[in-house]
């Protein structure tokens, strides 16, 4: 069956200058195993000397085909995979999917369930932010800030074993809400949260806002103008550094994000100082949602009423008979969808998170398609890294703020 | 339908015998292949369709005529609107020209639609494998390439299976 063993030169020729042909300029493999690499990903250089020529990014070491597995599980099951695209962005993930089963059979969510959804994206962006800043700050040799931001992602981990029992892929949310209310315990932790975070922040940026070391690895390095942010079909804190000030939350409001009142961080200069800029505002703004949230969380329930597509609470199984059947049937069979194709997207701490979900009258989805930031985000490193060194591709790709699982799907 | 929305598909159902479907407010136009890339400059010169936001496609094996549906997710920055076309594709290897003229980021998403559906892009400036190793024999997402798990053989289609089976030969 196998014929190719070997990519060849050729085949990469379109690739690479004439140069690297004469000898002038060296291929060189960065990774899959690099730790600047922020997972897997493999990169090809053409170097002249330590400047970056070309950069072909090698991507696929961390494919799962969730995209097929999915397919050949009903909706409420497949939910538990969505869990593993983007490992930084869980709860983001579970909302971009239920949000798509529950517009694709129009199913309601209840306002206690959006709120807490809001409240749980916008501590887990703050989550996956932390670990951008610190394994972006740690690349750029600030051993620090790696620990300071893995202690405070720390307490909203926490919170999120509060609520779901799992530190990162909870799954607890799903088609028509929540899985389960929070506890009790949960106000306080996040109010907590919201007492000792803002002092944190102020101290990350005392180590690298103004740091001259810092400053030398960042500005200017590279810039990404507004015609090939929008031309690039680039999403996120990248375009919104690079003075577009688009923001899905805003844009298309979803979940009631329209109630709350937050400002929008945009920069101009498009380089990766500001793309850092851009994501500690971020943080704050994330901070001013989450306290407007809370203060005006609803009491009801956590989950729709619609037992077509949610089944009972466990305590009426033992009452009520036509529970009971429910309860069998969407436990065995799941609940159809119309054969009819929804997109609907979310704004993850990385940019634009689609979902595609096309159903057949079944079960099953018949395609779910993961429209994914990392990966459409990726796509611009070969254009933003020519003509800078070595080292400040390391810079480049944590400034790109790329999750592997979430490129390879 | 928005208003902008139905401009644009009233231009595309003169210009190209575009079809309109709606589906909660969400529309997608259907688009005979030959046009695609036409139909892409124009929502993107005339009616500030700026971004491609993502490609992709659906098999609907065993059907023949249409087999596939490429996918075109289409998003105007000034306008926050989203519009997406579908262009069908018959039989087992079609093929369709390429938009990365008119949205240079189709590069990695044609290839990913290349390398799951095995749908080629005409003149496109990089057609490679992009998630599957190069080596890689068929398309993942095809409804006719099995999931992978291996089946269980009992006496009475041990043979029938056996037959299939990828066993590595000679």
């Amino acid at each position: 069956m196998l014929e190719k063993t070997e990519i060849t030169l050729d085949e990469l020729r379109h690739l690479i200058s004439d140069r690297a042909i004469k000898g002038e300029t060296v291929l060189l493999n960065m990774g899959p195993q690099h730790p600047s690499t922020h997972g897997v990903l493999r990169l090809l250089l053409e170097l002249d000397g330590e400047v970056v020529v070309n950069c072909i990014p090698d991507i696929g070491y961390l494919h799962t085909g969730v995209e097929k597995n999915m397919e050949a599980k009903t909706y409420e099951k497949a939910a538990v995979m969505t869990d593993r695209l983007d490992y930084l962005n869980t709860i983001g993930n579970n909302l971009v999917y239920c949000l798509a089963i529950e517009e694709l059979v129009d199913l309601d969510v209840p306002p206690r369930a959006q709120a807490i959804r809001v409240i749980l994206t916008e501590l887990h962006r703050i989550a996956s932010h932390l670990v951008w800043l610190a394994t972006h700050a740690l690349d750029l040799a600030a051993m620090s800030v790696f620990l300071y931001c893995f202690r405070e992602r720390e307490l909203i981990l926490d919170i999120l074993e509060m609520c779901g029992g799992q530190r990162m892929m909870t799954t607890y949310f799903r088609p028509g809400g929540l899985w389960r209310d929070v506890p009790v315990e949960f106000e306080e932790a996040v109010r907590q949260f919201l007492r000792v975070f803002p002092a944190r922040i102020a101290e990350y940026e005392a180590l690298l806002t103004k740091n001259p070391l810092f400053l030398e690895r960042t500005v200017g390095i590279g810039v990404l103008s507004t015609e090939d942010a929008i031309r690039w079909g680039v999403t996120g804190p990248i375009l919104r550094a690079s003075s577009v000030p688009h923001d899905l939350r805003k844009d298309e409001p979803y979940s009631g994000y329209e109630l709350y009142d937050f400002d929008i961080p945009v920069e101009t200069a498009g380089d990766t100082y500001v793309r850092y800029l851009v994501r500690m505002e971020e943080m704050r703004q994330s901070l001013r949602i989450v306290q407007q949230a809370l203060d005006k969380l609803p009491y009801g329930p956590v989950r729709s009423n619609n037992r077509k597509f949610v089944p009972p609470p466990r305590s009426e199984l033992g009452t009520s008979m036509e529970a009971v059947i429910h309860h069998f049937k969407l436990w065995t069979e799941g609940f159809p969808a119309p054969k009819e194709k929804v997109y609907v997207a979310v704004e993850s701490p990385r940019g634009e998170l689609g979902v595609y979900l096309e159903g057949d009258g079944g079960p099953k989805p018949y395609r779910v398609y993961w429209r994914t930031p990392s990966f459409a985000n990726l796509q611009i490193l070969p254009l933003i890294s020519k003509g800078h060194l070595v080292a400040d591709l390391v810079a480049l790709i944590g400034t790109v703020d790329i999750v592997l699982g979430d490129v390879d799907r | 339908m928005n208003e902008h929305i139905q401009a644009a598909s009233e231009a595309l159902k003169d210009r190209f015998a575009a079809q309109v479907m709606e589906f909660r407010d969400q529309t997608s136009l259907l688009i005979p292949p030959e046009h695609i890339l036409a139909a892409c400059r124009l929502l993107r010169d005339e009616f500030d369709f700026n971004m491609l936001r993502g490609q992709t496609a659906v098999d609907y094996w065993p059907e023949q005529e249409p087999r596939f549906h490429m996918i075109y997710l289409l998003y105007s920055l000034p306008r926050h609107l989203r519009l997406s076309l579908r262009a069908p594709l018959n039989g087992n290897n079609p093929s369709i020209p390429t938009v990365e003229s008119i949205y240079p980021n189709a590069n990695w998403h044609e290839r990913e639609v290349f390398d799951m559906f095995g749908i080629r892009f005409e003149d496109h400036t990089d057609l490679r494998r992009i998630i599957n190793p190069f080596d890689w024999v068929g398309h993942p997402l095809r409804k006719d390439y099995p999931l992978g798990y291996e089946e269980v053989q009992f006496s009475f289609n041990y043979d029938e299976i056996d037959r299939r089976k990828p066993y590595a030969r000679e």
